[in-house]
């Protein structure tokens, strides 16, 4: 267990030492809700309407953005070679990986919602909703794109191929997250948030495996 | 030594690369002929034999081109599948050829299922695209399709990528069953299933005929363009491996063009 909490604080550190990645990445999602309305032009309660569904796009374009890196620099030095003959299986440093990359991409989005809403004319009484659908959410994506980032890493032309990849996997989150802020019907809004969990819960349960499978099958 | 080796098993043989390209060489013509045979009769009953609908008229024609297409771009991903879990399984140099093959085909019967979808929506529903659950997954299905093609081009070795694309197609099965009970789950526009239900066909035989027939016919150009197309991987693969080794005798050395 200590191989596992040491790698997620290698990652933080470093992280937190080259520390520009995460501040791009929440640059990234502040910008997109600042283009739309732009785009959209300033008709409040239009926002109003459509703030939930700019804010999940916004989360999913920024995480998807940050996702190439999560094994590349490893894979690039050898340092995940060495992992895969290491002591912890390879199964949980993906796991370990993702965590990291929940606390340095994820959790800073998260933290810069409520700006977001507010700029957005979110309703203050869904921001908390809006929290707990993207505490759901979030590890889902991640874990999705940590497959497309597995299934890239090889490749040195690959930049884009993750993000392609990865996004007809994420829409199914993307439809219960909104569907799940819809607040002129709760009923369907609920049955949304629960078929959010259980994707969420299924994803991040599977994917430490089909990634560390893909690890092993790209470095043969 | 030739006491300790199993000699391969009948499917074993058939399934080798160079017995596939012998015996499959047969198999080309007869499935064309097949193919037009039946595209002859199926568009005959479609277009002239088979009567209009009571509700949308003629343009109940544009069925017999839907439904089988929607059908083939399903079962090219269960080849697929497959395919994949015979490479990942027992590393089968075929299925490799096979999974690959399926993919561009794969991708365009979905284009023509939701071009055809498109084009008889405008008269029947009044609009062309709506996003419905049967609409929408449809659409996913085609992204991965196309993502899997991507995939195919970018690798540079083939092998590696079979493997990787392998564990992505099947997880891209999950949309499949998605697909499948779409119009269960979320039943808005897109019609429920009318042939294959519990309690039989839901439809009339002067226009479940000519489906059958279409659907035959479909299904054996697919059958034609996968073996043609097999045939033409694995060659291509071989004349990659022949430059490699020409390269390699000339002394130069080996040439970094991926060998698609």
């Amino acid at each position: 267990m200590s191989g596992f909490v040491a790698l997620i604080r290698r990652d933080l550190t470093l992280a937190a030492r080259v520390g520009g990645d995460v501040l791009t990445v929440v640059l990234f999602f502040a910008l997109i809700g600042i283009v739309l309305p732009f785009a959209i032009g300033p008709d409040r309660p239009l926002l109003t309407r459509l703030a939930p569904a700019i804010i999940m796009t916004a989360i999913l374009l920024a995480l998807l953005l940050a996702i190439d890196r999560l094994f590349r620099a490893d894979h690039e030095d050898g340092t995940l070679a060495a992992m895969r003959f290491g002591h912890l299986p390879l199964e949980a440093v993906v796991f370990a990986k993702m965590i990291a990359q929940w606390l340095t991409t994820a959790l800073p989005l998260l933290l810069a919602t409520p700006l977001m809403g507010f700029m957005l004319n979110l309703p203050p009484a869904l921001l908390g909703r809006t929290l707990i659908v993207l505490l759901l959410g979030t590890p889902a994506l991640i874990s999705f794109g940590a497959i497309g980032a597995a299934v890239t890493v090889t490749l040195r032309r690959g930049g884009l191929l993750a993000p392609i990849l990865v996004l007809p996997l994420c829409l199914p989150t993307l439809i219960f997250a909104v569907g799940a802020l819809d607040d002129t019907a709760p009923g369907s809004a609920d049955a949304a948030f629960w078929f959010l969990a259980g994707i969420a819960l299924l994803a991040t349960a599977f994917t430490p495996f089909i990634a560390a499978y893909t690890l092993r099958l790209g470095s043969e | 030594m030739t006491s300790e080796t199993k000699s391969p098993g009948f499917f074993s043989r058939l399934a080798h690369p160079g017995q596939f390209l012998v015996w499959s060489r047969y198999l080309v013509w007869p499935l064309a002929g097949l193919t037009v045979i039946l595209f002859a009769i199926g568009l005959y009953l479609a277009l002239v034999a088979s009567p209009a609908d009571y509700q949308m008229g003629e343009t109940v024609r544009i069925m017999y081109m839907h439904v089988p297409n929607a059908w083939l771009s399903m079962m090219c991903y269960g080849v697929m599948a497959v395919a994949a879990f015979g490479t990942l399984v027992w590393r089968h140099p075929l299925a490799d050829v096979a999974a690959k093959s399926a993919a561009p085909l794969g991708a365009i019967f979905t284009a023509i299922a939701l071009l055809t979808g498109i084009v008889w929506g405008i008269p029947t529903w009044g609009t062309g695209w709506v996003w419905d659950g049967r609409l929408t997954s449809m659409l996913l299905h085609f992204l991965i399709y196309l993502g899997i093609i991507a995939m195919w081009f970018t690798f540079e070795d083939q092998h590696r990528a079979g493997r990787i694309i392998a564990v992505f197609t099947l997880i891209g099965v999950v949309n499949l069953v998605v697909i499948h009970y779409s119009v269960e789950w979320w039943s808005t526009l897109h019609q429920p299933a009318s042939v294959f239900t519990a309690e039989g066909p839901k439809m009339p035989l002067e226009l479940l005929t000519p489906l059958f027939v279409n659907l035959f016919a479909f299904s054996f150009l697919f059958a034609t363009l996968q073996v043609v197309s097999m045939r033409t991987e694995i060659m291509r693969r071989r004349v990659a491996a022949m430059q490699r080794q020409a390269a390699m005798n000339r002394g130069a050395a080996p040439s970094p063009e991926p060998a698609r």
